[in-house]
């Protein structure tokens, strides 16, 4: 059986698209790394030939005035209702960190994504645990230790409470063992899934953590908490999707 | 308007054509001819956050430590300026875009108080860029310049003048913003300006040397007498006058930033040790003990834009550090970002793929008073932020890991901070050696569009500040694009095999690029086919920008159209501006016009070599008894606590450490991820092996003794690699001098002491210099007539070959009952050390000794970190043993009871900064096999516990009072 393809899309700007296309394919898939403008020539390859589909992370069009803005333009005014039609099928989606921004922006996930409490950039390790068992990504995860790194990964939303009512708080930071909610999310929310629990979105980056030498205290023998596993998860689904 | 700030610049309407385009220009006075808009009836889209802005609390922190402690609070908004009237549905279609309703609210209604900022016309703007193009995505929105700025609500009981105050120290850099009380009338670039095609002869072979030297001044030419008569000489010859292009371009391309003329200078010692001896020209030195070292995985030293180097077959990594000390005094935004921007692009043009940064960072105290500041200072505290966010703009947006670094703190930096970025790269064999151009290649310019940035960069930066640099220098400061060259390494990347030379557009612009190609072979380019940023450039404008982003290639016609496509591919504009020609001619047109007709061998080969004069330091080494120390806890809680040593995460925090996942040891390491590395390890999470970086770096050392603070920084950043299990028979060594202004003798004798200090350092190690860097005249030179210099900063870079990437060691201490041993000698050597800084008053002695033994310690500590059975290794550097062991502890979570010191004087044994040490943990069953692996006497200090305190030398430190003052001043 062959490998189910993953398209990586990657936009002027994101810059993790290889380091995610290197786990997808750690975790199974056949990862391709499209530029948007391909895809925007071709919007039926979308359709055709991809399992899953990964808005990487990065800061795409500089994140001018305000991250992810310039990126759903282009695909809500450019890429038509192909997106839509993806999601439609059931196919497995993922957007991390700039991804995120930009599934949010065009209303795929709820919520926005505002500028961190600190007010700048931040790089360190969180902590993640899977919050609801709606998630085909994130369903029974156990904790992944990951990097962010993001100035614009504040989570909010207007009403929290029906949204963790509704199975959609995919993954939450973890306020314990020196892990903290790193930019002010609220609820502690990391990462939101759509109804139908196929399309994800997350800031933090659980591609940086997929071989255990990536942890930091890989030295000191007490590193956990693989990201692998989430994208496992989503290949495994997008398998089952055939 | 009372006190609208209008500084006389040029204004022009941003044009809205081609891709992503980013437009500046600072050209104070402006030419005449040029057209001015200031347009008050376009449309005004102000962008507020709702709630509290997190940004807000940055500034109100910035204003109160300017002294304007009457400040309760600063809003910032966005705000997006058009130049004509939007459509109710056309503003609904941008708020759209750009607006997004649950975290901000828009208006189209300008606020009547308050304070404006647009950004100059003409300089870097991504925002206003992303603005164009969205408006050309949504359609049916008519085509129209933009300019962007931001609109401030300033609190609190404050007159007009104290909010004057605050707009011109903290909201605008007026080197690339101007301020209005809210509203401001916009200013736009000017889309339609024309310049004359015209060239100027300027008269010089005829001149007298006072004449030549007014030409010089007034032209701000940077050349020396000998200079000028050698180009008169040489036009005398060729029968003309020089147009005014080829006077610029040897000024450029003779710089001191492009020609180091210093470094290849005749030396002639006078006055003290040595004189009326000769010195071989610096550079000279350092390449021929890199030639008597002859190390097998050095490939290239010292030739074209980085070293390059090969550990595994079929790899080599390229290296290179810079310096971007004069723009980031003035803009430090700009400044550090284009500082990092353009060394990527060294190895970029060394045709090698970008992986990583480093950044290196001396500022002014940060609490320094304001009110004391030298009249045309930025206040320290804004350099760094400026700075820091400079970095940390570029190297996350272009998405490689910043990962090495220091950051320094002294009063000496006040009106020069110095910035160093570093880049390393990787290539496959084959790929990076190229043939060079051909005769009939095209001369193929890629990225960026070309502007009026940054003319005559190479020349300012050669050059002392003042305290009207920063009005003047207005136009030799530029803003980045990382995106831009983001998507030049992405283009790069498919160009492999296409092109038979490239380089980077750096200081001098397409001169320096394209004049250092053609060395030799020739070209003929015509300049009024490269794409501009806005009309009206003069050929000697865009023949000499240093806009940034853009690289040139020699590229044979019949790859052209491979290249091409792959350009469009990744939205990249790529011209070709003519030919190699192989007549040895450059030759520069505009259209029909020859604006540049110079001999190559004139132009790389034909400046005189500079005859200097030195006078060597003569530094006290007499090593004296050691200070008194009544209060070790004190002295250690002080050491801990000096900027210098305290803890950088806020800093290291900024940046991306993450991205590429290739990162092994991070810059912040331990439990809590809070503890400095001694180096970094980067390796593939595919590959077993890896390259260690550390740095060295310590200009108190320099002030007393420039020789043996080499000879310590060389030691230091090998140390760092050696620590984290690196190879110490492999290393590669960078260099970068920032200095005075070397035509004093005295300042030129300490660079040659420590060039000689390199050079025994790199022979004793056998490490090897591959590349270098020199950033001279770094003096201030106050209002008062009184001239202030850096102190001398060397900055040493060690690359080395990490052979087991899974087992690399970090300083964290990782189970209490291990042991803790002390590997080197110690001596009573206090010069320069923060002991003495945090003792006022002692007498500090020699600055520490080479040890003759530490390349063979280094060996044989190898073979022992390379098992994995040493638990921890941590370099002893500034604060000595005490500090080493805190931040063991700190960063492991886990206490120390020392009850062995190295010597009986406790001064010396906690605080002494003799090189050649480090601290190792090691499980007590392997203390025999690491004492009879070292080969030479250590000292087992004491074990580890899990008592979360420090005991040492009769003192009991808990962690959390360590981890208070270390940690206290993290802001």
């Amino acid at each position: 059986m062959s490998l189910p393809r993953a398209m990586v899309l990657a936009a002027p700007g994101t810059n993790r698209d290889h380091d995610v296309a290197f786990a997808l394919q750690l975790a199974g898939a056949d990862p391709h790394i499209t530029l948007l403008e391909e895809l925007l020539a071709n919007p039926a390859v979308l359709l055709r030939d991809t399992q899953m589909l990964v808005l990487a992370g990065g800061f795409s069009y500089a994140d001018a005035l305000g991250a992810g803005r310039m990126w759903s333009l282009a695909v809500t005014h450019r890429l038509g209702d192909v997106l839509a039609r993806f999601v439609a099928l059931g196919r497995p989606v993922i957007g991390i960190c700039n991804g995120f921004q930009v599934l949010t922006r065009t209303g795929l996930l709820p919520g926005a994504l505002g500028h961190n409490e600190s007010g700048h950039f931040q790089c360190e390790w969180v902590r993640l645990e899977a919050a609801t068992g709606k998630c085909i990504w994130t369903r029974d995860l156990a904790p992944v230790e990951c990097p962010i790194a993001h100035g614009e990964g504040r989570y909010v939303h207007p009403d929290v409470a029906t949204l963790a009512a509704n199975g959609q708080v995919a993954l939450r930071y973890q306020v314990a063992d020196g892990y903290g909610n790193p930019n002010g999310s609220l609820a502690d929310i990391a990462g939101v899934c759509d109804e139908t629990g196929v399309v994800l979105g997350l800031m933090p980056h659980p591609e940086n953590h997929v071989v255990a030498r990536q942890h930091p205290r890989h030295g000191r023998g007490t590193a956990t908490g693989l990201g692998l596993a989430l994208f496992q998860q989503g290949v495994r689904y997008a398998e089952a999707m055939g | 308007m009372a006190y609208e700030h209008e500084t006389g610049h040029s204004a022009r309407r941003y044009l809205a054509g081609g891709c992503l385009l980013f437009v500046r220009d600072r050209t104070i006075r402006a030419p005449a001819g040029r057209r001015f808009f200031a347009v008050a009836t376009g449309s005004r889209l102000t962008i507020r956050t709702k709630g509290p802005d997190p940004r807000s609390a940055g500034l109100l922190a910035d204003a109160h430590a300017l002294g304007l402690g009457e400040v309760t609070g600063i809003d910032v908004a966005d705000v997006v300026f058009f130049d004509a009237k939007l459509a109710p549905a056309h503003r609904k279609a941008l708020e759209a875009v750009f607006v997004e309703p649950l975290l901000q609210k828009a208006s189209w209604t300008a606020p009547k108080a308050g304070v404006d900022t647009e950004l100059l016309p003409g300089v870097t703007d991504p925002v206003a860029a992303a603005v164009v193009l969205a408006i050309r995505t949504i359609g049916d929105i008519p085509e129209m310049t933009i300019a962007t700025g931001k609109h401030y609500d300033v609190h609190g009981d404050l007159g007009p003048d104290t909010i004057a105050t605050i707009a011109r120290r903290l909201l605008a850099n007026q080197v690339i913003e101007r301020w209005a009380p809210a509203p401001l009338t916009p200013s736009f670039v000017d889309t339609h300006a024309t310049a004359e095609q015209a060239v100027d002869h300027v008269a010089i072979t005829t001149l007298d040397d006072p004449s030549l030297q007014a030409l010089d001044k007034a032209r701000g030419l940077s050349m020396d007498l000998a200079e000028l008569h050698a180009v008169a000489a040489h036009f005398r010859g060729v029968g003309r006058e020089p147009t005014d292009v080829e006077l610029e371009t040897l000024a450029q391309t003779w710089s001191e930033h492009c020609a180091h003329k210093t470094f290849r200078a005749r030396i002639t010692v006078e006055r003290g040790p040595g004189a009326g001896t000769e010195v071989s020209p610096l550079m000279q030195q350092l390449r021929r003990c890199t030639d008597a070292i002859d190390a097998p995985y050095v490939r290239s030293s010292f030739v074209g834009n980085a070293g390059i180097l090969s550990y595994v077959p079929g790899v080599t990594v390229a290296v290179k550090a810079e310096t971007h000390n004069h723009p980031s005094a003035i803009e430090p935004f700009g400044g550090s970002n284009t500082g990092v921007g353009g060394v990527i692009r060294d190895v970029m043009g060394a045709a090698h793929h970008p992986i990583a940064i480093t950044d290196i960072l001396c500022f002014g105290p940060t609490d320094f008073p304001a009110d004391q500041l030298p009249e045309g200072v930025l206040h320290p505290r804004l350099i760094e932020s400026g700075v820091v966010a400079g970095v940390a703009d570029y190297g996350n947006k272009i998405g490689l890991p910043t990962v090495a670094g220091a950051v320094l703190y002294d009063p000496g930096y006040l009106a020069n901070p110095l910035v160093y970025a570093g880049c390393i790269g990787v290539a496959r064999e084959g790929d990076w050696q190229l043939p060079g151009p051909q005769p009939g290649d095209l001369v193929v310019v890629m990225g960026g569009r070309t502007g009026r940035d940054g003319l005559r960069g190479a020349t300012f930066s050669s050059a002392t500040m003042d305290a009207t640099t920063g009005d003047v220098a207005g136009a030799s400061v530029q803003i980045g694009d990382p995106i831009t060259e983001k998507l030049l390494i992405d283009v790069m990347r498919d160009c492999i095999g296409l092109y038979t030379a490239v380089t980077d557009c750096g200081a001098g612009g397409l001169s320096s690029a394209v004049g250092e190609m053609a060395e030799g072979v020739g070209a003929d380019v015509d300049v009024a086919l490269a794409p501009l940023k806005y009309p009206g450039l003069r050929p000697w404008e865009v023949w000499l920008s240093e806009a940034q982003e853009r690289m040139v290639f020699a590229v044979a016609p019949d790859q052209w159209p491979a290249m091409l496509a792959a350009c469009t591919r990744h939205g990249v504009e790529a011209v070709s501006l003519g030919t190699f020609t192989g007549d040895g001619v450059l030759r520069v047109r505009s259209g029909n016009l020859t604006v540049l007709q110079l001999d190559t061998h004139f132009l790389h080969d034909g400046r005189p070599q500079r005859s200097m004069v030195a006078e060597l330091p003569t530094p006290d080494r007499t090593v004296t008894e050691a200070p008194p120390c009544d209060d070790p806890t004190a002295t250690l809680l002080a050491l801990l606590a000096h900027p210098n040593i305290a803890s950088k995460e806020h800093i290291i925090r900024r940046y991306d450490h993450e991205i590429r996942g290739a990162t092994v040891v991070r810059p912040l390491v331990g439990e809590g991820r809070d503890g400095h590395a001694d180096g970094v390890v980067l390796a593939e999470p595919a590959d077993a092996h890896g390259l260690a970086i550390g740095i060295g770096v310590n200009p108190w050392y320099g002030v007393t003794d420039p020789e043996r603070m080499a000879h310590a920084v060389v030691d230091e950043a090998i140390r760092n690699v050696v620590a984290v299990g690196a190879d110490p028979s492999s290393v590669a060594l960078l260099d970068n001098f920032s200095w005075g202004d070397p035509r004093r003798p005295s300042t030129l004798g300490e660079l040659v002491a420590a060039v000689q200090g390199c050079c025994d350092a790199a022979t004793a190690f056998r490490a090897p210099f591959v590349s270098g860097k020199d950033s001279l005249n770094n003096e201030y030179l106050g209002s008062d007539g009184a001239r202030h210099a850096v102190p001398p900063t060397l900055v040493i870079t060690a690359v080395a070959h990490h052979p087991h990437a899974d087992a690399a060691v970090t300083p964290d201490l990782k189970a209490a009952g291990d042991l803790l041993v002390l590997v080197g000698h110690t001596a009573a050597e206090f010069g320069g050390s923060h002991f003495a800084m945090v003792s006022h008053g002692v007498a500090a002695g020699p600055v520490p000794a080479p040890d003759p033994d530490a390349p063979a310690r280094y060996r044989a500590l190898h073979t022992l970190l390379r098992t994995g059975r040493v638990r921890a290794c941590h370099d002893l550097s500034e604060g000595g043993l005490a500090v080493a062991l805190a931040e063991m502890c700190m960063s492991g979570n886990l206490g120390a009871d020392i009850g062995t010191l190295p010597v009986a004087d406790v001064a010396t044994a906690l605080f002494a900064e003799s090189t050649g040490r480090f601290v190792c943990e090691v499980a007590p069953d392997d203390l025999a096999w690491f004492l009879h692996g070292l080969g030479e006497p250590a000292v087992v200090l004491g074990e580890v516990t899990d008592a979360a305190a420090l005991q040492i030398a009769g003192q009991h430190l808990q962690l959390d009072t360590l981890r208070h003052a270390f940690k206290g001043g993290t802001r």
